[in-house]
């Protein structure tokens, strides 16, 4: 028998582990297309809830656009399936090559080459472009994917304390001598929904000759007067080396990936990223679809400008209701609770509630640092975010925990 | 000369510390179990030390449970002679 008892059991008892240490993780069985209201089966088997989704990624509302899915159906027809082959053999179609070219122009970069997800452009990037002779420096709260593709490239690593720009440049002198030094962060960091002092780390990249690398999956399409992303609202469109990013997120939401920016980096990552090399090419339809996002977000700001409105009113509801967020501006504000346990109670009394939140606690975040991350989308109106302020209040209310400080929390839940 | 266990000490709490960050931090505190050097980071202690000391510490020693306290990390200095 190739799974015996005792090799059961031992993978029995590390699941066992991790239900034990509360972070086991469940899927939420949702039972309707993505969009600001869904049904919901959780726990899987009762029964179906509707409920206002206050944590999806669907910040432009695209992932259910009538005018995305059309696309995407023609291109179905007109361009089938699957393509059954990596790009350089023969999955490259010109609808793959019209999305590189979009993405170019709309970052403002020299060019674009798209990669199954982020999570693998962020996996092979760096090893495509860096050796034993560079150095790579990342901000200490990057995405979990740049941490896998730095730890798969021969480069020596370092990390800078977020957002640091003094610690940054420290880091800078300390390793003048590497070949190429590339300076590693993301545009909107995930968690606290802050946005990296990209100007300032331009700049110290232009004094200390660096590259400087951003992954802005949670911008690209909204952060920056027409949502080119982190580069823009900074004022450096056009100075950032290696842009990554998702079109899982605002961009639709269903899968693909890209890495964009400087021509010969780009092409490197033809030559060597191996994701690229190695994975299937991104379905016609998805391609299909995000062109079509492309030509949306390209043409109008309407979306990105419900989504900064929404954006305001959710944060200052929430600061006037008494709850702690994370100060910042973009659509992804965290409710601040501390604890991991209330975390997770307030999540689950927020559902009874109707409005479906995720709670987060170590190691996703730092410990002491539990929160329930809400993101807001273009899609949500008026009446979903005045229903989950209610909610959010009521429950605040219930917990005791409105307009009481981060210690006044601490003390009666613990850390 | 400052104590080794204090250079070391001082190293991680202005490494890894942010400026509000109260936490106490002595010979015994958990760094990396504990949430304070993530597994990642902790390649900068390891060349803080190797620089520090000039020597070199084969990665299959520089584990994170090695890594975890101060006093941990002079256990393992002393595998170099450095006390």
């Amino acid at each position: 028998m190739s799974f015996p008892d005792s090799i059961r059991s031992l993978f029995g008892r590390e699941l066992d582990t991790i239900r034990s240490g509360g972070i086991f993780k469940e899927e939420r069985i949702i039972c309707a297309p993505q969009s600001s209201e869904i049904e919901v089966e959780f726990p899987a088997g009762s029964s179906r809830q509707k409920v206002i989704n206050m944590c999806a990624n669907n910040y432009l509302g695209l992932s259910s656009h009538p005018e995305v899915i059309e696309a995407a159906r023609k291109g179905l027809d007109h361009r089938g399936y699957g393509m059954s082959s990596v790009r350089f053999i023969c999955g490259t179609q010109d609808i793959h090559k019209e999305l590189e070219g979009k993405l170019t122009r709309f970052l403002g970069t020299e060019d674009t080459i798209l990669f199954p997800s982020c999570m693998d452009a962020n996996a092979g990037v760096f090893e495509a472009l860096l050796n034993e002779q560079d150095v790579m420096i990342s901000d200490r709260l990057v995405h979990a994917s740049i941490v896998d593709g730095m730890r798969l490239c021969k480069a020596q690593s370092d990390t800078f304390k977020h957002s640091d720009m003094g610690h940054l440049e420290e880091k800078l002198q300390l390793h003048a001598k590497a070949r190429t030094k590339m300076i590693i962060t993301d545009g909107s960091f995930s968690m606290d929904g802050d946005l990296a002092k990209l100007d300032q780390i331009v700049a110290l990249a232009e004094k200390h000759n660096a590259m400087v690398f951003v992954d802005d999956s949670h911008a690209t399409g909204f952060i920056g007067k027409t949502g080119r992303g982190t580069h823009e609202h900074c004022g450096v469109v056009g100075k950032i080396d290696v842009i990554t990013t998702t079109l899982g997120k605002a961009l639709g939401g269903a899968s693909g990936g890209c890495v964009s920016g400087r021509r010969e980096l780009v092409e490197m990552c033809r030559q060597r990223a191996r994701p690229y090399l190695f994975s299937n090419t991104i379905p016609p339809v998805v391609v299909s679809g995000a062109n079509k996002v492309l030509d949306i977000i390209s043409s109008t700001t309407e979306r990105r400008d419900i989504l900064e409105r929404n954006t305001q009113f959710w944060r200052k509801g929430l600061t006037a209701a008494g709850l702690i967020i994370k100060e910042g501006e973009t659509p992804i504000v965290p409710v601040m609770l501390f604890n991991a346990k209330l975390s997770q109670d307030f999540a689950k009394e927020l559902y009874h509630e109707g409005i479906y939140a995720v709670g987060f606690f170590f190691p996703v975040v730092p410990k002491g640092q539990a929160r329930i991350r809400t993101q807001l989308s273009a899609a949500h109106e008026q009446h979903h975010l005045d229903k989950a302020l209610a909610a959010f209040t009521k429950v605040g209310k219930k917990f005791d925990i409105l307009h009481k400080t981060k210690q006044e929390i601490i003390d009666r839940f613990g850390q | 000369m400052p104590d080794l266990k204090d250079v070391i000490l001082d190293y991680v709490k202005k490494e890894y510390l942010e400026e509000d960050d109260d936490r106490e931090v002595t010979y015994d505190t958990p760094l990396i179990s504990g949430g304070i050097v993530d597994s990642f980071s902790m390649v900068s202690l390891k060349r803080f030390l190797e620089t520090k000391y000039s020597i070199q510490i084969p990665d299959a020693k520089a584990t994170p449970e090695v890594f975890d306290t101060v006093n941990n990390i002079i256990d393992l200095l002393k595998e170099f002679h450095i006390q």
